[in-house]
């Protein structure tokens, strides 16, 4: 992991102008890097350390992947709203549901901006 | 710490369900207080192993042991079997239909995954019969030092 500054999940829900669907709670739960993905085997080859998951892709799977991964928060992209299956899914693992008007290049790249690193 | 032996059957027909044993898996590594890398590993193991499960094997067992020090993870399907297990172990060889690439996976990764966080991994596999997967892991703190 490089340079990073951890985030609090609710700075990154300003910064995402995103809406929480699951885990208000852990809104002041800090993450360190994030993974932008829609190749949940790359997340699972490649992601080191805890963070969050970035992704075009809205299937249960997505959330089956980040808690494999230990990850605090799954950002669905391009507004894309999960179904309650998946919602459910993530409430019971303790992760974190938000969506996002941006598109992934532009949620990642103010994500970046704002001083939260890649995954190294 | 006490030891753990799970068993689990994999649906073969659904992909939503896909990942049930891994997450209970992982829970219940949690829960005896395996270290935490290990269970990592564990569970990308076993998650890339069960979701191949479903899109190529039609389902099957999963067994999981561990006494503290060693982990064996066992998985079985009836499937259609592996032709070139060498080809399927290179990064980006893969068989998966584009409905499943479209959810994610099919990328040619799961094997290698599994074989880069398992310790030891071995490939067992006849066409028209099916595969077994074995890996074992350790809990080993120096392995990421």
């Amino acid at each position: 992991m490089t340079g990073c500054d951890a985030l609090k999940l609710k700075n990154i829900m300003e910064i995402l102008e995103a809406d929480s669907l699951t885990g208000h709670d852990l809104l002041d739960a800090e993450v360190h890097s994030a993974c932008g993905s829609d190749l949940m085997s790359d997340v699972l080859a490649f992601v080191k350390e805890q963070g969050m998951l970035l992704t075009g892709l809205c299937n249960p799977q997505v959330v089956r992947t980040a808690e494999m991964m230990d990850m605090r928060c799954v950002v669905f992209v391009r507004g894309k709203t999960p179904g309650a299956d998946i919602v459910d899914l993530a409430s019971d693992g303790g992760i974190a549901v938000l969506t996002t008007p941006f598109r992934m290049y532009e949620a990642c790249g103010r994500l970046y901006a704002a001083g939260l690193s890649q995954e190294d | 710490m006490e030891p753990l032996t799970l068993r689990y059957t994999v649906d073969g027909d659904s992909f939503t369900t896909a990942g049930e044993a891994s997450t209970d898996m992982k829970r219940s590594l949690k829960r005896i207080g395996a270290d935490a890398d290990l269970i990592r590993r564990a569970s990308i193991c076993m998650y890339e192993g069960e979701i191949n499960m479903v899109i190529h094997g039609g389902g099957g067992q999963a067994s999981v042991t561990f006494d503290g020090q060693k982990m064996e993870i066992v998985l079985t399907d009836r499937g259609k079997g592996i032709p070139d297990i060498e080809a399927a172990m290179r990064e980006g060889f893969s068989t998966a239909t584009q409905e499943v690439r479209d959810l994610g996976f099919g990328a040619g990764m799961g094997l290698p995954n599994m074989k880069r966080y398992a310790d030891e991994m071995v490939v067992e596999s006849k066409v028209g019969a099916g595969t077994t997967v074995r890996m074992v892991l350790y809990d080993d703190p120096q392995r990421n030092a």
